[in-house]
C-alpha cells in the first residue's frame, strides 16, 4: 500500500520483566521470565491461580502527584508511565500546531477494573450508600489514552480499541494507517492492562485456561497461559518528522492486516489467522520469504499454538523452515488487552539488535509445533522484517509488520 | 454412578433444551452438540452440585458423557 513511510522514535515499557527498555530487554536477551507466584494473601476467597507475571518495583507515588493519583487507575498510571518513556526516548516537543496532527490510540481488554472492583465491593459488601464520585471517569477505558493525550496536549484524534487480547494490535494498526495515510503526522499508541483483581482472577480460573504452573508455549506439555500486568506506549511518526527533528529512528512499521473469524466466540479459526498474516504482508508490499522473524501470539493453550503454527506453515510455505518464531507471554506473561503493545516494543527491539526473542519455559518437542521456535535462549539472526501476531477471544485477529529502517 | 449420570442428563438436557432421556451414556459432546466452552460450563456446574474440584488437565481430557460421568465418581466416592 502507498503512503508516508512510518517510523518508530520512541519506546515505553512497564512489565513484569522490568519498568524500563533496557532493563525489559536485558531479561528477554538472557531469558528470564518476570513469571512467580500470585500474592493470595490479599485476596477474600482462595483462587486457582498459582502463578502471574506481575509489575515489579513499582511505587505509584513515586511517579505520580497525589492529586492525579486520584484520578488514575493503575492501568491508565500504566499507560501514562510508559508514554513518558517513550515521548522522553523520541525526544519529541509537542507545539500546540504539532499536537493537533498526534493521535493518541490505545488498546485495553477491560480499563479501570481495579476501581470497578473496589466500587462493587464499596456497594455490595460494605453496603455504602454510594460510589466514589471519580469512579466512572477512572474505570472507562478510553482514561489511559485521554490521560496521555491531556498530559502532553495531544489535541488530535484519541481513542481506545477494546478487541480482548488483540486490542493493543489494532490500536497501533489503527494509528499506523492514521499517519501513512496523512491524518496525524505523530501517534502515541500502544497500551495496557491490569487484570490481577480478585473479581477478574476468579473469572479467568473459572474459563479453565490458566496453567497451573507456568507458560510453556508450543512445548508438548503446555497446560495454559499465564495472566500478567503492564503497558507499553511507543511514538510513531512519518519518516519525513522524525528526519527534520533529527530523531533516531529505531525502525519502520510497513504493514498491517486484520480479519475476524466470523465463527466462534473462543475457538480460533486458522483461516483467519492465515489471512490477517496475507493482508499483513500485503499492506507492507512484502513477499513470505521477506521475513525472518514473527513474534507469535502463542498464549501456551493446547488450542492456539497449534493452529498458529499450522497457520504459518500454510502462509509461509517452505519458508516456515527458515524463519524463527517465539512467544515472549512466556516471559511477560499474556497481558491481555495490553500484550500486543509489549510484544509491539519487544519486536522493534529485536529488529533493531538482530536478536531472536526467546521462548522461555521450553520443555518437550510438540511435533504440531515443528519450527523453530526459538527455545530457552535469545540468539542472534539477521531480522529484515517481522510480524507480530494478536488472536483475541471473539474470534479478533490483528497482525503488525516491523521491518529494519533503511535510509532508501 | 446413577445419580451422578442423571445429573449430567439434567444439566445437558436443560442447556440444549432436548428431554433428559435423550441423553444417552454412550455419547459424545459432539454427537450432543457441545463445543469446549459447553463442556466446561457443564463441568463447572457438577462441580459446584457435588462440592468437588476437577483438574484443568484432566477437564480437557473429558469429552463423553461416560468420561464425565466416571470422572465425578472418582471424586465423589473418595470426598
Amino acid at each position: 500500500m502507498q503512503g508516508r513511510r512510518v517510523v518508530v522514535t520512541g519506546l515505553g515499557i512497564i512489565s513484569a520483566l522490568g519498568n524500563s527498555v533496557d532493563e525489559v530487554w536485558d531479561n528477554i536477551v538472557q531469558c528470564k521470565s518476570g513469571i512467580g507466584p500470585l500474592d493470595h494473601s490479599i485476596y477474600p476467597l482462595p483462587i486457582k491461580i498459582n502463578n502471574v507475571a506481575q509489575v515489579k518495583n513499582y511505587e505509584p507515588t513515586a511517579h505520580f502527584e497525589k492529586k492525579d493519583l486520584d484520578m488514575l487507575d493503575r492501568f491508565a498510571q500504566y499507560c501514562l508511565y510508559a508514554a513518558r518513556q517513550a515521548v522522553n526516548q523520541a525526544g519529541i516537543a509537542f507545539t500546540p500546531e504539532l499536537g493537533a496532527r498526534t493521535a493518541v490510540i490505545t488498546g485495553t481488554s477491560i480499563g479501570g477494573e481495579f476501581t470497578h472492583d473496589k466500587a462493587l465491593s464499596d456497594l455490595y459488601l460494605e453496603k455504602k450508600g454510594r460510589a466514589h464520585p471519580f469512579t466512572i471517569p477512572m474505570i472507562m477505558p478510553n482514561a489511559g489514552a485521554s490521560q496521555v493525550s491531556m498530559a502532553y496536549g495531544l489535541t488530535g484524534p484519541a481513542y481506545t480499541v477494546s478487541t480482548a487480547c488483540a486490542s493493543s494490535n489494532h490500536a497501533l494498526g489503527n494509528a499506523f494507517w492514521l499517519v501513512r495515510n496523512g491524518i496525524c503526522d505523530v501517534a502515541l499508541t500502544g497500551g495496557s492492562e491490569t487484570p490481577l483483581t480478585f473479581g477478574y482472577l476468579k473469572s479467568w480460573e473459572a474459563i479453565r485456561v490458566v496453567a497451573p504452573d507456568t507458560c510453556r508455549p508450543f512445548s508438548k506439555n503446555r497446560q495454559g497461559m499465564i495472566l500478567g500486568e503492564g503497558g507499553a506506549m511507543m511514538v510513531i511518526e512519518t519518516l519525513e518528522s522524525a528526519k527534520a527533528r533529527g530523531a533516531r529512528i529505531l525502525a519502520e512499521i510497513t504493514g498491517f492486516g486484520m480479519t475476524s473469524d466470523a465463527s466462534h466466540i473462543t475457538k480460533p479459526s486458522q483461516t483467519g489467522a492465515e489471512h490477517a498474516m496475507i493482508n499483513a504482508l500485503k499492506d507492507a508490499g512484502l513477499q513470505p520469504s521477506d521475513i525472518d522473524y514473527i513474534n507469535a501470539h502463542g498464549t501456551g493453550t493446547m488450542v492456539n499454538d497449534s493452529m498458529e503454527i499450522a497457520a504459518i506453515k500454510n502462509v509461509f510455505g517452505d519458508h516456515a523452515r527458515e524463519l524463527s518464531v517465539s512467544s515472549t507471554k512466556s516471559l511477560h506473561g499474556h497481558v491481555l488487552g495490553g500484550t500486543s503493545a509489549l510484544e509491539a516494543v519487544i519486536t522493534t527491539l529485536a529488529v533493531m539488535n538482530d536478536v531472536l526473542p526467546p521462548t522461555a519455559n521450553f520443555q518437550e518437542h510438540d511435533p504440531e509445533c515443528d519450527l523453530d521456535i526459538v527455545p530457552n535462549a535469545s540468539r542472534p539472526k539477521q531480522i529484515r522484517h517481522a510480524l507480530s501476531n494478536s488472536f483475541a477471544f471473539g474470534g479478533l485477529n490483528a497482525v503488525v509488520v516491523f521491518s529494519k529502517y533503511k535510509d532508501s | 454412578m446413577q445419580e451422578i449420570f442423571e445429573k449430567v442428563r439434567a444439566i445437558i438436557a436443560e442447556k440444549k433444551g432436548v428431554d433428559p432421556s435423550s441423553v444417552l451414556i454412550t455419547d459424545s459432546f459432539e454427537d450432543l452438540n457441545m463445543d469446549s466452552l459447553d463442556s466446561v460450563e457443564l463441568i463447572s456446574e457438577l462441580e459446584d452440585h457435588f462440592q468437588v474440584n476437577i483438574p484443568n488437565q484432566e477437564l480437557l481430557q473429558i469429552k463423553t458423557v461416560k468420561e464425565a460421568v466416571e470422572s465425578l465418581s472418582k471424586l465423589v466416592t473418595k470426598g
